[in-house]
């Protein structure tokens, strides 16, 4: 069983719209899958299909090696699953959230289990806390603490680190990477381009299409975009502003992001880029300097080529 | 590869667990689970608990003989009647039966006096004001036992034979505004009924909602927990509650209200589980289609209403047309009300009690049935 998700086609419609449109994914055993996209681009849609909480109206597949579409039963029994929302119970104590998912699960050997769960985490001393009472960073390593009781094979995870501040986030894909080394397949939704270049692969999905998937120096290559960093001298906000609103009118510039004190201006035609830099350059106001385009300048390259085409 | 059980009793226990749990930190539904039946068992008590005395009384006395006079002596003398006027007529009586200033109004006819010597039984009428019959009640039973002794003085020597058996006079008695006199006996047996059927209801109709709303019920399902799993689990911890409140009832019926408990106190448990598990079915029934915890609430009080006004509860069953009748019959809690009757007041049997048993089983089991079909696996 080399590949732990293999979907084709897996396509949703809510009333009549179609939010998730023939995505077909694969991620291989012990694979840091990146699922990237804008709001509302049926990430959390297509998750769910995938551990059998939305039934698709097209598409087929297995996950873990059972059928999507008939054997959600089992694929339950053997997945983490971590919802975007915190969805342990506010009013149970830590220990007894976990405690519930062991039994649940028929973890064996449950106090064991979730008593080594308490000291990994250092909540043995706040077993007690109720869980509503946690701070987010808290709530989110808890939440992947009794996600991953029953050791599954597969780890599905939502949003995981929406609002959780920075340390908490080192330590969390730390600890994903230490499980995926082990032979866990990860399939991890996000917004942050940090963490997307943390994964072994990419996939970017925009109004329920596909858009993109690879590792993160293939997903650049592919883009067909050319780069450039520009910033003014002096570093005057005022004039960047100015500056950003009158490339993104120029033909041959297709995205303008700001980066600090300085712009990420990029193209699809590197020859028009060129020129409109030639313009800029003469002024000797501003340094135009060649670079790589970065992750972000690609998905929003491509989420702007999405809203053109679908929306 | 492990098989895959249909139900497995530790998920059952998991869930039941943390209900159970969830039950005790909630202090409302605990509030909910007590508050309730004390609450009402006062409201319903003030109307019910009084055996009130010293009723205004307005006596017509058209005979204005010694008989007459030691008759409404008599009648005072009981302790439940005060006469606070002596009109003329029996229309000032009746107007004050209208205004409320009188409970009674009692009217001895011209002639009572020498009918009475005659043997002939004459007729003594009261008027009752029947609209609160808990609070007449008593003094119209203390009337009726009243002729013998009020007259048994003035009934001697060659009068003698006259006295009881038969009483001397008849008492004609014109029961006003509610036929169908219910008492305290009536009604508390009842509010085990109604309380069972309020909390019990909107309990189970909270518990997926709950969920729902809380954004836990995506993980509940993300479980291999079953359907029945999670009903059953849900269920269960309130059968316990139920019980709970129906001691609390039951006590309070005893210790405050003095009701008669003549029937088996088994048939009434084994009666009680499976009320109490018609009203959870249905709860969960409602809880699997409502969205949002006030579309439960409003759902449950949907039910209620119409349950609790053709039950025979609040009116007489026999007094409502056909259509309310046959509507009534539907809800478990009109045979409820019938069982615990019976049981409690009548000492009905297990052979009595049958027939109302069967339409309980068959509500909860449409519930069970529906609910089951309406809890999805899925989130769609
Ligand atoms: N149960 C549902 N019923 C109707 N529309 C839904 C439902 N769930 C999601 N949607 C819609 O589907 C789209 C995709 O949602 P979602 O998968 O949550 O996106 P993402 O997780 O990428 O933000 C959104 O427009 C959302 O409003
Ligand atoms: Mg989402």
């Amino acid at each position: 069983m080399d590949r732990v998700i293999d979907v084709r086609g897996l396509t949703k419609r809510f009333a009549g719209r179609t939010v998730v449109d023939a995505v077909s994914i694969a991620v291989a055993r012990g694979e840091i899958l990146g699922f990237l996209g804008p709001n509302g681009s049926g990430k959390t849609t297509t998750i769910r299909m995938l551990c059998g909480l939305l039934r698709p109206d097209a598409g087929e597949g297995t996950c873990l090696g059972f059928d999507i579409l008939h054997e959600a039963a089992r694929i339950k029994r053997e997945v983490g699953y971590m919802t975007q929302r915190f969805s342990l119970y506010e009013d149970l104590s830590i220990e007894e959230n976990l405690d519930f998912v062991a039994r649940v699960y028929a973890v064996p050997r449950r106090r064991e289990a979730v008593e080594a769960a308490l000291e990994r985490l250092g909540l043995a001393a706040r077993r007690r806390q109720l869980a509503g009472a946690l701070s987010g960073g808290w709530k989110q390593r808890v939440a992947l603490a009794s996600c991953l009781l029953h050791a599954p094979k597969l780890l599905l995870l939502d949003e995981p680190t929406a609002g959780v501040d920075p340390g908490a986030r080192r330590d969390f894909w730390a600890q994903i990477h230490a499980l995926a080394a082990e032979g866990m397949t990860v399939l991890v939704s996000t917004h942050y381009m940090d963490e997307a270049e943390r994964c072994h692969r990419l996939a970017y999905i925009a109004y329920g299409k596909l858009l993109v998937t690879g590792t993160a120096a293939d997903v650049i290559a592919h883009s067909g975009l050319s780069t450039y960093v520009v910033g003014v001298a002096g570093g005057d906000e005022r004039q960047l502003a100015a500056l950003a609103s009158a490339l993104a009118q120029e033909r041959g510039v297709t995205t303008v992001v700001p980066f600090g004190s300085t712009l990420h201006v990029s193209g699809t035609d590197a020859a028009a880029l060129d020129g409109v830099r030639d313009r800029y350059a003469a002024s000797g106001a501003q340094r135009w300097r060649r670079a790589e385009p970065s992750l972000d300048d690609v998905f929003v390259r491509l989420t702007q080529q999405a809203e053109d085409n679908y929306a | 590869m492990t098989p895959l059980q249909p139900f497995s009793w530790a998920r059952f226990v998991a869930i039941a667990r943390k209900e159970l749990v969830q039950m005790r930190r909630d202090r409302l539904t605990f509030a909910m689970i007590v508050g309730v039946p004390i609450l009402q068992l006062v409201l319903f008590g003030y109307a019910i608990n009084a055996d009130p005395k010293q009723l205004p009384t307005a006596v017509v006395d058209h005979d204005r003989t010694v008989f007459s006079r030691s008759l409404v002596q008599a009648v005072a003398n009981t302790g439940y009647f005060r006469v606070v006027a002596v009109p003329a007529g029996e229309d000032a009586a009746d107007r004050m039966l209208e205004r409320g200033r009188a409970q009674f109004a009692i009217v001895v006819p011209p002639g009572f006096g020498r009918a009475l010597q005659r043997g002939e039984r004459p007729a003594l009428l009261v008027a009752a004001d029947a609209t609160d019959p808990s609070a007449t009640g008593n003094a119209i039973a203390a009337l009726t036992t009243l002729g013998a002794a009020a007259l048994r003085h003035d009934l001697s020597g060659p009068l003698a034979a006259l006295a009881p058996p038969p009483g001397p006079f008849e008492v004609r008695l014109q029961r006003r505004y509610n036929p169908e006199g219910v008492t305290q006996h009536n009604i508390v047996p009842g509010l085990l009924g109604v309380i069972l059927q309020m909390t019990m209801v909107m309990m189970t109709a909270f518990a997926v909602t709950r969920e729902r709303e809380r954004g836990t019920f995506e993980n509940l399902l993300a479980t291999p927990a079953t359907p029945l799993e999670v009903m059953t689990g849900k269920i269960v911890p309130y059968i316990a509650v139920g019980f709970a409140q129906a001691t609390i009832i039951l006590a309070a019926a005893k210790l405050l209200f003095d009701v008669p408990m003549l029937g088996s106190g088994a048939l009434l448990v084994a009666c009680m589980t499976l009320f109490i598990a018609a009203l959870l079915a249905l709860g969960f029934t409602i809880s699997t289609v409502a969205r949002t915890q006030l579309q439960a609430m409003q759902m449950t009080f949907f039910f209620f209403l119409p349950s609790l006004l053709l039950s025979g509860f609040m009116f007489p069953f026999r007094g409502m047309p056909g259509w309310a009748q046959a509507l009534g019959e539907v809800f478990p809690l009109t045979h409820f009300l019938r069982v615990v009757r019976g049981v409690l007041l009548k000492g009905n049997g297990a052979a009595d009690t049958l027939p109302h048993l069967w339409p309980i089983a068959l509500f909860m089991l449409a519930a069970a049935a529906v609910a089951l079909l309406r809890y999805r696996r899925t989130l769609d």
